[in-house]
């Protein structure tokens, strides 16, 4: 921290420090289709266009698919790119999140992280972007306002990395976090624009013979999305794999360069620590539920509780090691899904926490919370008796309800 | 450049170089991939095709090979047009920014008939409206052809396909083709042209106008199928010609919704008498061999009728209609 930027606090809604942030990261194409929780992004950067703030083309797209086929074609062009969506407007992104990541095009998406319809429910959970787990996108959860701030910013330098050309997706929660009003320390234009720097091109070798930047140009033509049949396309794929690879020592690189601009790091990039030294019960959670349970974490090490929280940044690439360390010692563990996999035996982080704690060289008992679906608050009270439920576990040696649902009606 | 600079002479076309390689896996007597090569021979300057997924874009990049020698990019079956307006949004704001050395890049998308009638009118009505600068090539085989033939908004009255078969109760396909270049023409956008590649210069010119109004352009291009029309590969060419003389694919072109007739099917306008009836371009035709047998002679009056009525409608657009 011995060279932090000079910086301004600014009163913003998540969705206006995640604008603010694209603003500043001079993005050139936003290609976007309104859907609360969301909107305020697009209204926002619209303003900026309007008012001549920004040198960027917005395209005011007919539906989310086509937000997606715009952003990833200008990117494949060489422009930076940048959207927003949430819940259903990501569900119909669906096909084109695959096309990006597999056209390596570092596409940098807000999602303000809504329930999925039927019922209709505008409100916040996570069902919408764990749907797309698999989709090939690096998927950061951020915590407050200020984290969803930087980690726009921190978007732009992981995707466009020469190692990763991944998308990369980054998750506030519906209304908690889009729609309330934060103090958000913001960088100087100058520090972000020095920070992110200009978009580099991989060189690649075209069908003429030559090596030449990886985007679409009449100077050196270039086939990109072709059809790769059997004998290339699990090669294709087994690329992405290694990209996710790279992505996290660059998550974490990138995090430690931006704590020197900003004074602001989070954990180590991938996941944040509180208070797991010596802990005993550990929940672990994303995004801003993260926020309560920090204080619930406090008032338990008040009462002689070894609490500790892990809250997941990095979702996708998923941290093995790093989780399984930070657990190590851990006696019983709260796995906390915003999210339900109907039929699949609990929700997505439980299932790949529980599984990356097979190798461990101590398992800790696993329990899974789904909670918070549709916008159901959370109330500290409840998520105290998520640790007083893992102290019972400890005392009695065993799980007896490995599947929990929190805050809901009997 | 203009159109006049360049007069689309056998001779310019033999010795302008190839854009659409050779090497490409379509069928013998694929007029789509004819459409292609001579579409690509009208181009002007540097330019950036993208396509939708369907037969040319799986016949012509199948990796580690290629056919395009310009930037090519594919993404889904649905997004030619929405890929053209990322691909313009980024070449305009690049070029301001001075991050791209030429001057001007044309951006073409092609899609097939399922492309665009069905699947991908949503994005190519939305890039319209915004008013993107690109050309939208429609190349219409009449049915999804690369994955076996099935029926489109864009398949004729009564033929057959393996979603609309020819069955003992129903005579393939009951609905009719979707009138795409009128849709297209409906909003309002500046130009919007028909063509068929035996009127190989018509074509040609119709290419370049699109390319050079400032915003959308809309080409739909007639595209026999041997495999789907279960024709004779050496008779696609043919096929063009007759669809056009017999008034079911008429060319012409709307330059900012003003419809004019182009002199292939003018002539027939004004020689009403040679007017071919709608038998002589489907005889032959496989997928219409039904209409052809006893119980098939309705089906056939029927086509007959809806060509003529659909000839009548153009015509008084055209404001070429005969007094009664």
């Amino acid at each position: 921290m011995q060279s932090v930027a000079k910086q301004k606090m600014m009163a913003l809604a998540g969705d206006e420090a995640v604008a603010y942030a694209a603003k500043q990261s001079d993005v050139d194409v936003v290609a976007a289709y309104p859907i609360t929780p969301q909107t305020i992004i697009v209204e926002k950067f619209s303003e900026y266009v309007a008012n001549g703030e920004v040198e960027t083309e917005f395209v005011c797209v007919e539906s989310e698919h086509s937000a997606m086929a715009a952003s990833l074609s200008a990117s494949v062009t060489g422009a930076r790119a940048f959207t927003a969506t949430a819940s259903a407007g990501l569900a119909l992104m669906h096909e084109m999140l695959f096309v990006t990541s597999g056209c390596r095009a570092p596409v940098v998406m807000a999602v303000a992280n809504r329930a999925l319809s039927a019922p209709i429910n505008i409100h916040g959970d996570h069902s919408d972007s764990m749907a797309q787990r698999d989709s090939g996108w690096i998927q950061l959860y951020a915590e407050n306002a200020q984290e969803a701030y930087d980690s726009i910013i921190q978007a732009f330098r992981i995707a466009e990395n020469l190692d990763v050309l991944l998308p990369v997706m980054v998750g506030l929660d519906g209304f908690t976090l889009s729609h309330t009003l934060e103090n958000v320390e913001t960088l100087l234009d100058e520090g972000v624009k020095e920070f992110i720097g200009t978009r580099q091109f991989p060189k690649v070798l075209t069908h003429e013979g030559k090596t030449v930047p990886f985007r679409l140009d009449p100077a050196n033509p270039m086939t990109v999305g072709p059809l790769a049949l059997q004998n290339y396309y699990f090669e294709f794929k087994r690329q992405q794999e290694e990209a996710m690879e790279n992505a996290l020592a660059v998550i974490q690189q990138v995090n430690s360069e931006y704590a020197k601009i900003s004074g602001r790091s989070y954990g180590n990039g991938l996941l944040e620590a509180y208070r797991l030294e010596d802990a005993e019960v550990v929940a672990i959670c994303l995004g801003s539920t993260a926020g309560t349970m920090k204080t619930v974490v406090d008032a338990l090490r008040q009462d002689g509780v070894k609490a500790g929280l892990l809250r997941l940044r990095t979702f996708r690439p998923l941290p093995v090691e790093e989780i399984q360390s930070a657990l190590a010692g851990v006696k019983a563990v709260a796995v906390m899904d915003r999210c339900l996999s109907f039929g699949g035996n609990g929700g997505p982080v439980f299932h790949e926490v529980r599984h990356l704690l097979y190798e461990a060289a101590s398992r800790p008992y696993v329990v899974n919370y789904i909670y918070g679906l549709g916008g159901r608050d959370t109330s500290p009270t409840e998520l105290r008796s998520i640790y007083e439920n893992l102290q019972r576990i400890i005392q009695t040696q065993r799980v007896e309800k490995p599947i929990q649902y929190l805050g809901l009606r009997d | 450049m203009t159109t006049q600079e360049w007069k689309f002479t056998t001779k310019d076309i033999a010795a302008k170089p190839d854009l659409f390689l050779s090497g490409h896996r379509a069928c013998a007597g694929c007029a789509p991939a004819t459409v292609l090569r001579l579409i690509m021979k009208a181009t002007r300057g540097p330019t950036i095709v993208t396509e939708s997924t369907g037969c040319m874009e799986v016949v012509s990049s199948i990796y580690p090979y290629t056919s395009w020698a310009v930037p090519w990019l594919h993404t889904a079956f649905e997004t030619a047009a929405s890929n053209a307006s990322g691909i313009e949004a980024a070449l305009k704001i690049m070029k301001k920014k001075g991050r791209i050395k030429q001057e001007h890049v044309d951006v073409i998308a092609f899609a097939g008939d399922g492309g665009t009638y069905d699947i991908g009118i949503q994005a190519l009505s939305g890039a319209v409206e915004r008013g993107h600068d690109f050309l939208f090539v429609l190349y219409d085989n009449e049915a999804y052809m690369n994955t076996g033939i099935q029926r489109s908004g864009g398949t004729p009255h009564g033929a057959a396909t393996t979603t609309s078969p020819a069955g003992s109760v129903i005579p393939g396909k009951l609905e009719y083709k979707k009138p795409i270049a009128d849709i297209m023409v409906a909003h309002d956008m500046p130009y919007v042209a028909t063509a068929s590649p035996y009127y190989w210069k018509d074509l040609l010119t119709k290419v370049r106008k699109g390319l050079e109004v400032e915003g959308p352009a809309f080409l739909h291009v007639f595209a026999p199928c041997p495999r789907g029309w279960r024709s004779n590969p050496a008779k696609s060419i043919e096929y063009s010609k007759l669809a056009v003389e017999t008034c079911v694919f008429p060319v012409w072109e709307a330059v900012s919704d003003e419809y004019q007739l182009s002199t292939p099917s003018k002539l027939v306008a004004l020689a009403p008498q040679k007017k071919k009836p709608v038998a002589d371009y489907l005889q032959g035709q496989g997928r219409f061999r039904h209409m052809f047998k006893p119980q098939g002679k309705k089906l056939l009056e029927e086509v007959q009728r809806i060509t003529d009525e659909r000839w009548q409608r153009l015509l008084m657009k055209c404001e070429m209609a005969q007094k009664p």
